[in-house]
């Protein structure tokens, strides 16, 4: 794994690599990928994906109110909210 | 030189009462993240559970369109962060959406037109971000985070900002009827976004495409499309390329301009969601819905044809909107009532009034069954139609009853023969000259008469019984 | 009385032989004393208990009883509490009071049980051996170098000391297992779906699945039929009916064919295998038919696991973003600076290696050789399990390779550390139900029996524990106070 493609990865996931990190992390995630190409060895031309451990079918919910207004509890420890609003630095589209 | 080529994804809110995957409620206009609860925040720990409603609507509108119903469909996340996106995901459709394929007409230049549906899936809407509230700050409010959508895709098969426009038109008026949106645009209910790509003429090779976001108006869509084709083809002409990109229509300026945030490569990492199960749709739901579909667009315009034989542009108007259809179809239900007159009434008065204070058919001051009665007594001449506007006009402004009025004002007219007939003799008693002239030839003295009887019945007289009347005694 | 089980305590409550204050002050007393050493608790919660535990007793004296009146309990600090800190073991949630309660924490509550703390545990239940907690390392109780296993290293460490009776824990690739095994006790993940996950911090969501510690079957046994059953709030919980695992573990044992995957054989220590060696023996003379069986692909298991697990937590753990709760970083200049600042400085190394590689995972052009790779082996790993259940009753084999290893001995080394779920995660990616009980000793360190079931049998597994704990006396082994 390139370090071009660790800072496109680090990008898309929000995270901030200092640059004399960016070896270590290099090497370790390689180190996971060769752990992880042992799967390669194994022909899996004709297996469906499993996304679900049991073969279930979605519950559906009834279409009802049940949650009432708890703003202030769910803001109580924000400390970057004014008025009921959630605040973020500025963003410019 | 260019031929536009335009896609439309339509984005309709799905008017169920609490959100697609949390029991809180979708109302429009709460204070801010009110509306919001835990799930809907992504708090840690909290899961998914599907709206039962949500899914019903959307196979309603995949059923209406003639699509293909998954019996297998399955959520997925979309990942990418955006703080009006709580969870840093959103659920949405990807493989194997709810509703599949399908299409609708569309009639363009009196030509019909069909347009191609790819698919229409299921999603969460994100919340919104207030840029304009503080001077440093975006404002976050959730309260829409979690309202259900469906997402429809067509095909790339308009050729026009007309046709385009027409397509929304149909959609809009579609998921009304299915009474699955309450399709306000003004509120965001129902916006879209517009892929536009130029095409060589005679060439079947796409251009590169921009894609306009979150229109939310049909004058919008039309002007930002045809801004956008005229933009691509400058682009074009002077031999340059068009650039694969987001673009916002400004309708204060009437311009496309680039979205410097969605500009950086997105990859959405699309996987299943783990917490949500494949949706199963049995066979025994997708017939009950069938069986409680509302008659759509299409068919009530064939049918208005045949059983009202009303031209084009009344039907368009009549049944573009559903309300105003059924509106129309109470007022004559039970009467003999003309059809075309009753459309008439309905396109020219009650529109008017309708417009002018930019009210729904749910709101009219004049209910169907007063309509009907003020119209019954101008078929049978209870009443003139000149009458029938004014106390129309009484009826909207002030509630009252049409019959109320007509008594109460003495608007009644006069259409017992006796009375008539007296008045008539008493006329031709007292202007014998002129009897005699008539008798000779001189035809155009009956509106003389006519005007005669009128003066006498201060205006009341029913004028085509006043003619009948005079006729006949005049011979003698 | 703190080395009695959940089952003697629940009868000595009932016949108001102690009271629950009285136990929950004995419990929080003992934790003062001797977790400052082994800190498996991030949050005490003395105030909290000792209200619940008097009007526990209150209602006691009035005659109502409740399933679990008045025991003293440890919640792994992933399972949201209102009014109590749920930390996940991380700086990113230092401060975060949940508004609502886990549906395992709700149900626990209303069985009558008094929470006395929230344990320590690795980051978003991100390690195996407790190393990763913003909180610092937990230590084992039998040997204060070493580990004691993670995720659920506290929940784990604070049973084996015998600083609680019982306490919860999740498990997505051998968290409740691997350190039920290396600490010397029972621990129990059940089926996937059979207990509800609303509230439960995810990981990795199709693999996660709640359970518990305790020191005998028996009280596996209890607390499980407590915490199972469908939940309207978690879509992927199951409808199967609840047995009353208890009555079922305690009937007379049945024979039972029991298979072992000579993959798990392979290789291992010779000591454990000898401990291991000795407990088929004392089963088979009681019981127990034996078969060998082959679980071919579970080596790939933890390749599958891998990237399975990071994959799914690398978007669970989007949400982290520093707007709505949680850390946020000060002093930035715009959003994105707000999001890598907020989730660099709070998330630790391993929480982020496993983002990065799970992101990396999903990436396009990536998604086809790594995401559905492994969700095709774990296919194929779950269909090997199913044809062995076509065979024998349970699977059986060591929990994990060796027994606890020393604090720092792994850290630098990931794959070392994944390596110890070797025989763990298999049966998560299946989503199947496997139990760890202690099997013996090597260097005075225990070894944990794993016992693997069918979906939804976990009586038979529960039984088979009874069973042997009936013919052994590993799990009455406590480590030494000083």
């Amino acid at each position: 794994m390139d370090k071009k493609t660790i800072i496109k990865i680090a990008n898309l996931a929000k995270l901030e690599i200092k640059d004399d990190k960016l070896n270590d992390i290099a090497s370790s995630l390689e180190k996971i990928l060769n752990l992880v190409d042992e799967m390669n060895g194994v022909n899996t031309d004709d297996v469906t994906p499993m996304s679900h451990p049991l073969n279930l079918k979605q519950e559906l919910r009834k279409d009802e109110v049940k949650e009432a207004n708890q703003r202030d509890l769910f803001q109580k420890d924000n400390e970057n909210t004014d008025n009921g609003y959630y605040k973020v630095p500025k963003i410019i589209d | 030189m260019w031929d536009p080529v335009i896609g439309l994804e339509i984005h309709v809110q799905l008017n169920t009462k609490s959100k697609i995957f949390s029991p809180a409620s979708t109302d429009f206009g709460s204070d801010q993240n009110t509306q919001a609860c835990a799930i809907d925040l992504g708090m840690p720990g909290v899961l998914p559970v599907l709206n039962e409603e949500a899914v019903k609507m959307a196979i309603k509108f995949g059923l209406a369109i003639g699509a293909n119903i998954s019996d297998n469909s399955i959520f997925a996340r979309k990942n990418y962060f955006y703080p009006d996106l709580p969870k840093g995901y959103q659920i949405s459709q990807y493989e194997i959406p709810i509703v599949e394929g399908g299409s609708i007409n569309i009639i363009i230049d009196g030509q019909t037109k069909t347009i191609n549906i790819t698919r229409a899936h299921l999603e969460e809407d994100a919340g919104k971000s207030i840029h304009d509230l503080y001077p440093n700050e975006t404002a976050i409010d959730l309260n829409r985070a979690g309202t259900p959508l469906i997402e429809i895709v067509s095909e790339p098969e308009m050729k026009s900002a007309a046709e385009a426009v027409q397509y929304l038109k149909n959609i809009h008026s579609l998921v009304r009827y299915l009474g699955i949106s309450d399709g306000n645009m003004q509120e965001g209910s129902f916006r879209c976004d517009a892929n536009i790509s130029l095409m060589k003429k005679g060439s079947e090779v796409l251009g590169t495409r921009a894609e306009i976001k979150n229109i939310n108006s049909f004058k919008f869509v039309e002007n930002a499309i045809n801004h956008e084709i005229q933009r691509q083809s400058d682009i074009l002409d002077n031999g340059d390329n068009v650039k694969q990109e987001t673009r916002l229509y400004d309708p204060s300026k009437d311009e496309t301009r680039s979205m410097r945030s969605k500009e950086e490569a997105n990859d959405y990492r699309y996987f299943p969601d783990p917490d949500l199960l494949p949706v199963s749709i049995t066979s025994k739901l997708i017939e009950d819905i069938k069986s409680n579909m509302p008659e759509l667009p299409s068919t009530k315009k064939d049918r208005f044809k045949a059983q009202y034989k009303l031209n084009d542009y009344d039907i368009d108007i009549l049944t573009n909107n559903r309300e105003l259809s059924e509106y129309f179809e109470k007022t004559i239900e039970g009467t003999d009532l003309n059809a075309k007159t009753t459309a008439n009434w309905i396109i020219t008065e009650v529109l008017a009034l309708a417009n002018k204070k930019n009210i729904g058919v749910s709101e009219y001051p004049v209910s169907y069954k007063n309509l009907k009665n003020l119209l019954s007594n101008v078929q049978s001449e209870v009443i003139s139609s000149k009458q029938a506007k004014d106390v129309f006009e009484r009826m909207w402004n002030n509630g009252e009853d049409a019959q109320y009025i007509i008594e109460n004002e003495g608007m009644k007219q006069i259409s017992d023969t006796d009375e008539l007939n007296k008045i008539v003799d008493n006329i031709i008693k007292n202007n014998y000259k002129s009897v005699e002239e008539y008798q000779n030839g001189k035809d155009k003295l009956l509106g003389f008469f006519v005007g005669q009887v009128m003066k006498e019945t201060k205006g009341k007289g029913n004028p085509k019984l006043i003619n009948e009347i005079l006729k006949v005694k005049l011979k003698k | 009385m703190h080395n009695k089980t959940v089952s003697e305590l629940k009868k000595a409550i009932e016949k108001k032989e102690v009271s629950s204050l009285e136990l929950t002050s004995l419990f929080i007393n003992r934790i003062k004393n001797m977790d400052p050493e082994l800190n498996s608790f991030i949050t005490l919660t003395e105030e909290h208990a000792i209200d619940k535990a008097k009007i526990i007793d209150k209602e006691i004296s009035k005659g109502i009883l409740r399933p679990l009146s008045g025991i003293p309990l440890a919640q792994k600090d992933i399972f949201c509490t209102k009014d109590i800190k749920t930390t996940c073991g991380s700086k990113m949630l230092d401060n975060f009071i949940s508004p609502y309660d886990a549906t395992v924490v709700e149900k626990l509550n209303d069985a009558g049980m008094v929470i006395v703390g929230k344990t320590n545990m690795d980051e978003f239940a991100m390690g195996s051996s407790n190393e990763t907690s913003f909180f610092g390392d937990v230590k084992n109780p039998w040997d204060k170098d070493y580990v004691p296993g993670g995720s659920s290293g506290g929940s784990a460490a604070s049973v084996s000391a015998r600083l609680i009776p019982c306490s919860t824990g999740t498990d997505t690739g051998g968290s409740i297992r691997q350190p039920a095994s290396l600490t010397g006790i029972c621990g129990i993940k059940p089926t996937y779906g059979r207990v509800s996950r609303f509230g439960m911090i995810a990981f990795a969501s199709s693999l996660d699945q709640a359970g518990v510690f305790t020191r005998t079957a028996e009280d596996s046994a209890i607390l499980l039929t407590h915490i199972s059953g469908f939940d309207p709030k978690d879509s992927t919980s199951s409808k199967n009916p609840v047995p009353d695992y208890a009555a079922d573990c305690t009937k007379k044992f049945k024979s039972l064919i029991i298979g072992i995957p000579s993959e798990f054989l392979d290789g291992l220590d010779d000591k454990v295998r000898e401990v291991f060696d000795e407990n088929i023996r004392i089963l088979e003379k009681n019981g127990c038919k034996f078969k060998k069986i082959s679980l071919k692909s579970s080596k790939l298991g933890v390749s599958a696991y891998q990237v399975v697990a990071p994959a799914e937590c690398s978007s669970n753990l989007s949400r982290y973003d520093g707007v709505r709760f949680g850390y946020r970083a000060k002093n930035v200049k715009n959003i994105e600076e707000l999001y890598k600042k907020s989730r660099s400085e709070a998330f630790g190394p391993e929480v982020k290696r496993r983002i990065l590689i799970g992101t990396y995972a999903l990436s396009a052009g990536y998604y086809d050789a790594y995401y559905l790779k492994a969700q095709k082996i774990r296919k194929i790993i779950s269909n090997e399990f199913e044809d062995a259940f076509k065979e024998v009753d349970l699977i059986l084999g060591p929990t994990t390779p060796d027994t606890a290893f020393k604090l720092g001995e792994k850290t630098n080394d990931p794959i070392a550390m994944y390596l110890s779920d070797v025989f763990t995660v298999s049966t998560n990616l299946a989503g199947l139900p496997a139990m760890s009980i202690p099997m013996g000793f090597k260097n005075n360190l225990p070894l944990g029996l794993q016992i693997i079931g069918n979906h939804f049998d976990e009586s038979k597994i529960l039984s088979l524990a009874h069973h042997y704990q009936n013919l052994t006396d590993w799990h009455t082994k406590s480590p030494q106070e000083n």
